[in-house]
């Protein structure tokens, strides 16, 4: 009996929705300034996710490889692109949980960034090194750079940012060399060529004033730096020689520099092959102290209002956490998340951290205050969680 | 799993007879346990620079055919001892040479999933 009335329940919901399908206006009616999401690198799949209640909201599928994944925002936050790293382009409606169009452009790519005016989108590739420019809307090809040197050899492209002014900037690992792709006039980009930078840089980042570029080198002890408002740039070399005379660690992993923001008066920036965060003064770009830490840094993010940066860990020392607080430079927590913590994103104003903990298939929430945690999310292999706050920062 | 070389080597005799019995992969001295382990470690870890499908990334390809001229001993001496002013890093810190070894033969063969 009890069966029966279920049956009959089940059969008219289904009658209900049949007749009521959700239409588009309220598919429509809906923001997107609390949604995000976050990459399943080991199924090429990524989990669109709701902020403000915590949970996933679907799983869009057919990413490709994304193995190293990374995500930029159309500037209505409607749209995401996701970068793979088998050079595959895909621009993800969140709104419609859907892939909205997908191409392959490079064998073997890194990253990608959107233009200031949201109607580039730019990914640089390793193979064939350089940068590909795409037409936001279509994905149609814009431009393409190939980032050669020397004797016509192609180098890897790694740091591609955007820069107010319609302008790219990224860095050739293999040449050592940052250029700056100009796109503010019609037809082809004016390309500047700053040479002679230093061995293997590795990665790298703009401020979120789009004023100064900063560069890691994996050769060398020490980063570049380049100020964007200068009339006329000149690379420069800060932080030389942080760790020289002493024998680094090996590198199980390459730190990221996205992230740094500046917090209050300092950049904390991770050193390479060291337990140690690096202290950058902001206005003299000159070292401002070290902090000691858990193990080899990998992320070093500033929550959005920069008084604590959060630190994750390279394998094997990736199962845990710290919080650094920037005026004293001192840890003022530290917890263990779980096994492989890969990446942290905080909510626009920083009232929340999401951390994805790639070996149990998780993603944690913690408030950012209390270090308490506030949630968790199943997702598999999680690694790169990106908001669409993003849209809305330069740099990102 | 931090057994020597030297080590590896007194005791293959024995596992080589064990192996007959029970299973032929531990020839290679490890159990099937730290295989797993291993396949973890190479798709996620070496993932990182390599790729996860080992199809490259920062650090090159590392599949059959990239690796059809390199010998396993050689491969097992860059795992171990990393490639100096590259980001390739020395695995001895976390990897023995029979862990090594074996990576470098499975990634010759095509790397398990």
């Amino acid at each position: 009996m009890r069966r029966r009335s279920f049956l009959q329940f089940s059969l008219l919901t289904s009658v209900v929705a049949a007749v009521r399908p959700v239409s588009a206006t309220e598919l429509a009616l809906r923001g997107t300034g609390d949604l995000g999401l976050a990459v399943e690198r080991a199924t090429g799949s990524l989990l669109i996710l709701d902020t403000s209640h915590r949970k996933a909201l679907s799983r869009v599928e057919g990413l490709g490889d994304l193995s190293h994944a990374s995500a930029s925002f159309s500037r209505d936050e409607r749209f995401a692109y996701i970068f793979g790293r088998d050079g595959g382009l895909t621009k993800v409606d969140l709104l419609g949980q859907v892939i909205a169009n997908r191409i392959i452009q490079a064998g073997n790519s890194i990253g990608g960034a959107i233009s200031d005016d949201g109607k580039l989108v730019a990914v640089s590739n390793y193979k064939p090194g350089g940068v590909k420019v795409f037409d936001a809307q279509t994905l149609e090809i814009v431009a393409e750079i190939p980032a050669v040197y020397g004797s016509g050899k192609r180098s890897k492209v790694v740091g591609l940012v955007d820069a107010p002014g319609r302008r790219f900037v990224f860095t050739l690992y293999d040449a050592g060399e940052i250029w700056l792709a100009d796109f503010s006039a019609s037809g082809p980009p004016r390309i500047e060529k700053y040479p002679g930078i230093g061995e293997l840089p590795y990665d790298a980042l703009i401020t979120s004033d789009g004023r100064h570029y900063i560069a890691g080198l994996y050769g060398e002890d020490g980063l570049v730096h380049l100020d964007l408002w200068a009339d006329k740039i000149t690379p420069k070399r800060v932080l030389d020689g942080y760790g020289r005379g002493e024998k680094k660690l090996p590198v199980y992993k390459m730190p990221h520099l996205e992230g740094w923001a500046l917090a209050g008066e300092r950049f904390l920036l991770p050193a390479v092959g060291r337990y140690e965060l690096l202290a950058l003064d902001a206005a003299t770009f000159k070292e401002s102290g070290r902090v000691s830490v858990h193990g080899q840094p990998v992320f070093a993010v500033a929550r959005p209002d920069g008084r604590h940066v959060w630190v994750n860990f390279a394998h094997p020392r990736n199962d845990t956490i710290q919080i650094v607080d920037v005026p004293s430079l001192k840890i003022i927590h530290e917890f263990q998340p779980g096994p492989a913590v890969l990446h942290m994103e905080f909510t626009p104003r920083g009232h929340e951290v999401w951390i994805s903990v790639r070996d149990a298939d998780r993603i944690d929430i913690y408030d950012t205050r209390t270090f308490e945690k506030r949630g968790e999310i199943t997702a598999r292999s999680p690694s790169g969680i990106f908001f669409t706050a993003r849209a809305h920062r330069i740099g990102l | 799993m931090t057994c020597t070389l030297s080590n590896w080597l007194s005791h293959l005799s024995q596992a080589v007879v064990i192996s007959l019995v029970v299973l032929p992969s531990s020839a290679y001295g490890l159990d099937a346990q730290r295989e797993a382990e291993l396949i973890h470690l190479v798709r996620q870890d070496c993932g990182s620079c390599h790729g996860m499908t080992l199809n490259g990334g920062l650090g090159r390809p590392l599949l059959p055919e990239t690796l059809k001229d390199a010998d396993s001993e050689a491969i097992a001496a860059i795992i171990l001892g990393g490639v100096p002013g590259k980001p390739m890093p020395p695995w001895s810190g976390l990897l023995s040479e029979a862990d090594a070894v074996w990576i470098a033969k499975k990634l010759k063969e095509g790397f398990p999933q």
